[in-house]
C-alpha cells in the first residue's frame, strides 16, 4: 500500500488540477466563515454542540435503548450490528426477505466504511448511489475523496465524458445544468423502480425515535417515498437526546458543511408508510471500543461535515485518495488509526498541526492534538520505520547534550560551507527537493555570546 | 513594572542557534534596548519538539530536561519562536510537575507576547520603512493565541500587527489567506516535501501578489522553509525575522 507522501506527491504531479482543487474547497471553507459569522453566538453554539455529544457519549446506552423503545413503539424494525460483516449481512437478510433486487441508497459513510455495495452485488443485488456525486464516482468504481463532496477530485469536462460514455449524453457536451438533468432522468428510472431505498442518517432522535436525514438533492426522499421498504443505517454515535437538542446542530451542520444556513432538505422520517416497512440499523463497528478507548473518544463527536477538509491546507493539496482510509483529511487521520493502527499509521503525520481543522470544528473536537497524541502512540508501539526510529535515537543523544549537540551543530555548518553542492543536494536530501537548506553561518549565537560576553 | 529586578532567560531554539544567529542577536539587543537584564544560559540544546512531533516523546524527555535545568532560575524565558515556546507550555505535561517545571512552563514567552502582555509596550519607535507581510505562524497564532485566528467568530487581533503597525514608514499588506499554515510543520517538510513546497510556494505568492517586499514571522522555522524555496526559485521577497525589524529602532 502506498503511503501519503507518495500518492500526495503523485497528485501534485497534475499541478493545474491541485491548484483547481485547493482553490475550490478554499472557497467552500470562506462560504463556511461568512455562514458562520451570519450567527452571532456561533462560538456558544459550537460549545453546546460539544456539549450535548460528550454528554450522549458517556450514556450512549440509555440513549440507545430509549431510542429502540420509541422507534419500536412508531412500528420501526431496530436490527444491531456488531461490526460490518454483521451489518451487512442484516442488510441483505431484509433485501432477501422481501426478494427485493433493485436498490437506491443515498449518501452514507457508514457503508462505505462496511463495504455495503461491494457485498451485495457478490450477492446479485443491483444497488444504485444516488446522490449525484457518490452515482458518478460510482460509475468510475471509485471511493468518495471527501465525505460531503464525493466527487470533488474530478472536472466537470470529466463527468461529460462519463455520463457520454455511461448514459449517453452528447460527446464533448460539460454544461452542469445539462449533466444534471441527464443524471435526473437516469435516477428518477431507478427511484421508480426500486424495491428498498437505503439511507444513511445524520441525527436520530431518542425521545421521539425519529431519523433525520440531510441532503441538497432530496435523494433519500425520492428513494423512501418510492420504495416499499427503507432502511436507515446509523453509527452509534449518531443519537441525540431530543429535538432541541436537534436544532443546535442543525444550525451549524450545513452552515459548517457548505455554507448553507441549512440543507435544502432535512427530512424526518419516524413511521412506516402504509403497507410499507421501516428499518434502522444500529451499527457499532468499532465504535464502543474507541468509546473506552478514553484518550480517543472524542473522535466519536464527529458529525461528519467535512469542514476540517476544507479547511486543511494538506488535504486540498493532496486530495482525499491520498489518505488510504474511507474517510479522508483530519477527522480521517484521527479516526483511521483507530479502527487499525498499523495499517493507518501514516495518516496521523498527513499533517503540519497547524490546528485550523480544530476551530472550524462545529463539535469542537481537538483534531490537531488527536493527531499529535496518535503519533506518540504510533511511535510507542515501535511502529514507526527502522531508519527513523534510528534517526530518533541518535537526535535524542545529540539534543540532550550540550558537548554533543555544539559539535554537530559545528560539523554540520562547516559540511554545508565545505562541501560541494553536487554532495549536499544528492537524493538523499529531501528538503533540498524544492528549497535550498540555509546558508551555514561561520559562528552560532552561542559562539558569538561566548565570545562577546 | 521595576524592570531592573527581573531576570530574563533568552531561549535561542537550536536551529536558530545553527543558521540565523543574527536573528538571537537581534532579539538580546532589543531586549537589553528596553532596559531588561537579560542572560542567555549556554547550556542549553533544544525544547525537543522535533523528537514529540515524530511521535517520540519519550525520547524527548531528557532534551526537555534539560532545558529545564538551564532555565528554572528566571522569571522570565523569552524566544524569538512561537512554536518552540508552545512546545514548552503545551507538551511539558510530559514532565513530571514539579515547581520548577511548573514555573518555567508558566513563564515562557513568545518575544512578541512577552512585550505587549508582560511589559506592556506596543510602540517600540522602529523605523521600518518598507512594504510587509505578516506570516502568522500556526502555532503562535492558534496555540499562543498571539492572534485570534480567521476560523473563529470573535474580535480580530494580531500582537505582530500590533507591534509593527506603529513603525515609521511600515506598509503592512493585506493577504488573501490571512493565516494559512505555510508547510513547515517540523518533520513534515521532510516526510511530506512535496505537499510541504507547494503549499510554501503558494503562501509565498500570496504576500507578493499583495505586494510584499519583505515577509517576517514570529518563528524563523516558518521563515526558513519559505526563504529556501524563494532562493531555490531565484525570487526577491525577503525573510526578516520580527525580532530584527522590531530591533531597528530609535530606542
Amino acid at each position: 500500500m502506498r503511503e501519503h507522501p507518495e500518492k500526495a506527491a503523485q497528485f501534485l504531479k497534475d499541478e493545474k488540477r491541485a491548484d483547481w482543487h485547493d482553490r475550490t474547497l478554499w472557497m467552500v471553507r470562506q462560504k463556511r466563515d461568512k455562514a458562520a459569522w451570519s450567527v452571532s453566538d456561533w462560538e456558544d453554539l459550537r460549545e453546546q454542540a460539544s456539549r450535548i455529544k460528550e454528554h450522549v457519549l458517556s450514556s450512549l446506552d440509555t440513549y440507545l435503548i430509549q431510542f429502540e423503545e420509541s422507534a419500536r413503539a412508531n412500528g420501526v424494525h431496530v436490527h444491531w450490528a456488531d461490526d460490518a460483516l454483521h451489518f451487512n449481512e442484516i442488510i441483505l437478510g431484509i433485501i432477501k426477505k422481501n426478494k427485493a433486487v433493485k436498490i437506491v441508497k443515498s449518501k452514507s459513510m457508514l457503508t462505505e466504511e462496511c463495504g455495503l455495495n461491494p457485498y451485495l452485488e457478490k450477492n446479485g443485488i443491483e444497488v444504485v448511489d444516488t446522490d449525484l456525486g457518490e452515482r458518478i464516482i460510482q460509475f468510475r468504481n471509485e471511493s468518495p475523496s471527501h465525505i460531503v463532496l464525493p466527487a470533488i477530485h474530478l472536472r466537470k469536462e470529466e463527468i461529460g465524458e462519463l455520463f457520454h460514455e455511461k448514459l449517453n449524453t452528447e460527446k464533448g457536451n460539460s454544461d452542469p445544468q445539462y449533466l444534471t438533468a441527464a443524471a435526473r432522468v437516469h435516477l428518477r428510472e431507478k427511484f421508480l423502480s426500486a424495491d428498498v431505498a437505503i439511507t444513511g442518517v445524520n441525527f436520530v432522535v431518542a425521545d421521539t425515535g425519529t431519523v433525520v436525514v440531510c441532503t441538497n438533492e432530496g435523494n433519500a426522499d425520492m428513494g423512501v417515498h418510492s420504495a416499499p421498504v427503507q432502511i436507515h443505517c446509523m453509527g452509534i454515535e449518531k443519537i441525540i437526546p431530543g429535538t432541541e437538542e436537534l436544532a443546535v446542530f442543525t444550525r451549524l451542520l450545513a452552515r459548517s458543511a457548505t455554507g448553507q444556513p441549512i440543507t435544502t432538505y432535512t427530512s424526518h422520517y419516524r413511521k412506516p408508510k402504509a403497507g410499507g416497512q421501516m428499518h434502522v440499523v444500529i451499527v457499532d463497528n468499532g465504535r464502543s471500543k474507541r468509546l473506552g478507548s478514553g484518550l480517543h473518544q472524542n473522535s466519536l463527536k464527529c458529525i461528519r461535515c467535512g469542514a476540517c477538509m476544507n479547511t486543511c491546507p494538506v488535504y486540498r493539496r493532496s486530495g482525499g485518495h491520498s489518505y488510504n482510509y474511507v474517510i479522508p483529511g483530519p477527522i480521517g487521520s484521527i479516526l483511521a488509526p483507530g479502527s487499525d493502527i498499523e495499517k493507518f499509521k501514516d495518516m496521523p503525520f498527513a499533517s503540519t498541526l497547524c490546528g485550523s481543522c480544530t476551530n472550524v470544528c462545529p463539535v469542537k473536537i481537538d483534531i490537531h492534538s488527536q493527531l499529535y497524541s496518535w503519533r506518540q502512540e504510533i511511535g510507542q508501539k515501535k511502529l514507526l520505520s527502522p531508519a527513523k526510529r534510528f534517526l530518533m535515537k541518535i537526535a535524542a543523544k545529540v539534543l540532550a547534550n550540550t558537548f554533543w549537540y555544539n559539535t554537530f551543530g559545528k560539523a554540520t555548518r562547516l559540511a554545508l560551507r565545505n562541501l560541494p553542492e553536487k554532495v549536499i543536494y544528492s537524493k538523499l536530501n529531501v528538503w533540498g527537493r524544492g528549497r535550498e537548506l540555509p546558508q551555514a553561518p561561520n559562528e552560532s549565537f552561542k559562539q558569538w555570546y561566548e565570545k562577546t560576553h | 513594572m521595576n524592570l531592573n529586578h527581573i531576570k530574563i532567560g533568552l531561549f535561542i531554539p537550536c536551529y536558530i542557534d545553527q543558521f540565523y544567529p543574527q536573528v538571537g542577536i537581534a532579539t538580546l539587543e532589543l531586549l537589553q534596548k528596553i532596559g531588561l537584564g537579560v542572560s542567555y544560559p549556554v547550556q542549553q540544546t533544544c525544547c525537543g519538539q522535533p523528537l514529540a512531533n515524530s511521535g517520540a516523546e519519550q525520547e524527548a524527555l531528557p532534551v526537555c530536561q534539560n532545558f529545564i535545568r538551564n532555565f528554572s532560575q528566571f522569571d522570565y524565558i523569552v524566544s524569538p519562536s512561537g512554536s518552540c515556546v508552545y512546545f514548552v507550555r503545551e507538551h511539558y505535561n510530559i514532565l513530571k510537575q514539579t515547581d520548577e517545571v511548573v514555573r518555567v512552563r508558566k513563564n515562557t514567552y513568545e518575544l512578541c507576547e512577552f512585550i505587549v502582555d508582560v511589559l506592556g509596550v506596543d510602540d517600540l519607535k522602529i523605523e521600518y520603512p518598507h512594504k510587509v507581510g505578516i506570516h502568522q505562524s500556526c502555532h503562535g497564532l492558534r496555540g499562543l493565541n498571539l492572534g485570534m485566528p480567521s476560523e473563529l467568530v470573535a474580535h480580530q487581533f494580531s500582537k505582530a500587527h500590533q507591534l509593527l503597525q506603529r513603525a515609521n514608514g511600515i506598509e503592512i499588506i493585506s493577504l488573501d489567506r490571512k493565516d494559512e499554515c505555510c508547510g513547515f510543520g517540523g518533520t513534515f517538510s521532510v516526510l511530506e516535501p512535496e505537499v510541504s513546497v507547494k503549499m510554501g510556494k503558494e503562501r509565498i505568492r500570496d504576500h507578493q501578489n499583495n505586494g510584499a517586499e519583505v515577509i517576517t514571522a514570529t518563528d524563523m522555522s516558518c521563515l526558513m522553509h519559505l526563504e529556501g524555496i524563494i532562493r531555490r526559485q531565484k525570487w526577491d521577497t525577503k525573510v526578516v525575522h520580527i525580532a530584527e525589524i522590531l530591533n531597528s529602532n530609535r530606542l
